[in-house]
């Protein structure tokens, strides 16, 4: 922090206003924190970190884990947590098929992500990389996303092509003052 | 009055001494006070009521009147709340109760969803680390971001699932997924701009530090504009219900997006994709921009379903308005089922984005009639009825009809000839 006041100073003689609002306050988080904290997997997988699993290991995982006490056997559901196997064909528009995240997400990191940071229950946050593509490619392969004995990690898992493709709507640009949709009165 | 004051601290010496007086002053059989005023310690004047113990918890942070019972109530009627794993949790403000725009801290609606419970947080421990596309991650503890210039902004809190319709009985059911609190904070682009924006910045990523580490994306147009790092609600410190130690307020946005618990932002260059993100998709373009920013809307609450009016004459007619596109500029209220529309008194300054007070003189004539509020706010955004929603989708209407997106339209309450009000869309 000493280094970027110096900085910040040095700037201000040389007139920077975009620097001269700020007050110096917070300390600069460190690269061990950030590997921590940052849990967040974008859709180009960028963040993911080494590792592999196939839906075989998963579903091994899927019962040690005790997914199945929540999402039923093989996720079909009929417990307390949703089901994570759709029971429609992939001939069925994706739109009229259920909403299941390893269906409808339009990512599959979308999927690594959330089994990652809040799953299982009571115990979030302790799977480990393998274990998490392991039972992401399970997902997958439940709801005929992926085959079976393909190999998910850091390079095949942001190639996956989900089944729902482009066709979703892109939320609008938000700007202040704007109604929340153009041309809509209400 | 000096002898008198000795007295009465010798009286309250003792815990035994203290109730004895108490007696004195409220519980003494009335005939005692009736056939002998000279023997009175204190005053000759019987007090109408008893007297409250001042006791330690009464000092310290005080209690309502145990003649006050409004309370919250578990939402959607029927469903359980918290549910079987203790964990989603929905419940409903009892707005019928309500007066003014401030929502009290214990009646605010709570909404967790998708696994979210209350962590319980050490702010000692907690900190925001704000990283991704900027010039320098930092990391801010709660002491580091009460140094900074504080904002104080009213700012209500809507769930999407804030919808009404005809199986609802009162207005805590059908609107009471909103509520408003003063928030007090940091703008989230007074951290910004100690991070430095890159320009590849476009959306932000929140994240809470419940079990489920919850996180949406926004626009960082958003984030720059009002967004508020709240540490304070209401005069005090967030409740663990409502996010402590810290919660992003986006104001006028969907619930969801009012992360509790914050502990990270993440500026990204893309609409990231969260598993929250995932749950707002929808096909349709205009469904998923009626998703986001939440449109005017009123209520009336008093009278609503469930009251009861005592006979013809004067009543207020009471109500709330509030939208996400800003401060709410005028409110009309029809006595007459929508045939006439009347303007309605505004209580205080509309804040934007807050919840306004409003009000009506209404001479009841005894008659059965509906009762309505619609409101505009000040970019011109109206109310619209439920009918108006259907006409402009060019769909057919009936009295269940869903409006697509957040429901902002108009409710109705009916008031029959015996004074009963009930659900309009009943």
């Amino acid at each position: 922090m000493g280094s970027l006041r110096l900085v910040t100073i040095a700037l201000l003689l040389v007139g920077s206003s975009a620097l001269a609002q700020t007050y110096g306050v917070g300390r600069a988080t460190t690269q061990e924190e950030l590997s921590r904290l940052d849990i967040s997997i974008g859709p180009t997988g960028e963040e993911l970190p080494l590792g592999r699993g196939t839906a075989k290991e998963g579903a091994v995982l899927f019962r040690q884990k005790g997914c199945v006490g929540c999402h039923g056997a093989a996720g079909a559901g009929g417990g307390p947590a949703p089901a994570l196997q759709s029971k429609e064909s992939p001939e069925v528009p994706i739109w009229e098929r259920e909403r299941i995240l390893p269906l409808r997400a339009p990512f599959a990191t979308t999927v690594w992500d959330f089994i990652h940071r809040a799953m299982p229950l009571g115990n979030e946050g302790t799977l480990k990389p393998d274990e998490v593509y392991s039972l992401t490619a399970y997902l997958l392969f439940l709801n005929k996303v992926i085959k079976e004995d393909e190999v998910l990690d850091k390079q095949s898992l942001p190639k996956v092509k989900m089944p729902i493709g482009n066709d979703y709507a892109r939320l609008p640009v938000w700007k202040h003052g704007t109604p929340r949709l153009q041309g809509y009165p209400y | 009055m000096d002898s008198k004051r000795t007295n009465r601290r010798e009286l309250l010496k003792g815990g035994a001494a203290l109730a004895g007086g108490l007696a004195a002053l409220g519980q003494t059989p009335a005939s005692a006070q009736e056939h002998d005023h000279s023997t009175m310690a204190i005053g000759g004047a019987p007090n109408d009521y008893p007297m409250i113990l001042g006791s330690k918890e009464e000092i310290e942070y005080g209690h309502r009147s145990k003649y006050v019972t409004s309370v919250r109530i578990p939402h959607p009627v029927g469903r359980d709340s918290p549910d079987e794993f203790g964990k989603v949790m929905h419940v409903a403000s009892p707005l019928q109760d309500s007066v003014g725009v401030v929502t009290p801290s214990s009646l605010h609606y709570v909404a967790t969803t998708r696994g979210s419970y209350m962590p319980d947080v050490d702010p000692k421990k907690h900190t925001l680390t704000i990283h991704g596309s900027v010039d320098r991650a930092l990391t801010f503890t709660m002491d580091d971001l009460k140094r900074l210039p504080s904002v104080t902004r009213l700012q209500f809190i809507e769930c999407a699932g804030n919808r009404h319709n005809g199986r609802q009985k009162n207005v805590q059911e059908s609107h009471g997924m909103t509520s408003c609190a003063e928030w007090t904070g940091v703008l989230l682009s007074t951290l910004l701009k100690e991070c430095g924006l890159k320009g590849t910045a476009t959306w932000f990523v929140a994240e809470g530090a419940e079990e489920v580490k919850g996180a949406s994306s926004m626009p960082i147009a958003k984030a720059m504009d009002d967004c508020v790092i709240a540490y304070g609600m209401n005069g005090e410190a967030i409740r663990p219900q409502n996010g402590f130690p810290l919660r992003l307020c986006v104001p006028g946005f969907e619930g969801i997006f009012n992360t509790k618990y914050l502990r990270r932002i993440k500026v990204t260059d893309r609409y990231y994709m969260n598993y929250n993100d995932y749950g707002h998709l929808d096909r349709d373009p205009t469904e998923a921009a009626l998703a986001f920013q939440i449109g005017p809307k009123s209520v009336i609450t008093k009278p609503s379903g469930g009251m009861q009016l005592s006979g013809r004459g004067y009543y207020e007619i009471s109500g709330l308005a509030w939208s996400g596109g800003g401060a709410i500029r005028t409110v009309e209220v029809s006595t007459d089922g929508g045939k006439k529309w009347n303007r309605a008194e505004i209580k205080a300054t509309p804040q934007r984005m807050a919840h306004t007070r409003f009000g009506y003189m209404w001479n009841w004539d005894g008659n059965e009639t509906e009762i309505l509020s619609r409101c505009t706010d000040e970019i011109g955004q109206q109310q619209p009825t439920r009918e108006q929603v259907a006409k402009y989708w060019n769909v057919p209407f009936d009295r269940n009809y869903r409006v697509p997106g957040l429901d902002n339209s108009v409710m109705p309450w009916r008031v029959a000839r015996d004074g009963s009000v009930t659900n309009g869309l009943a």
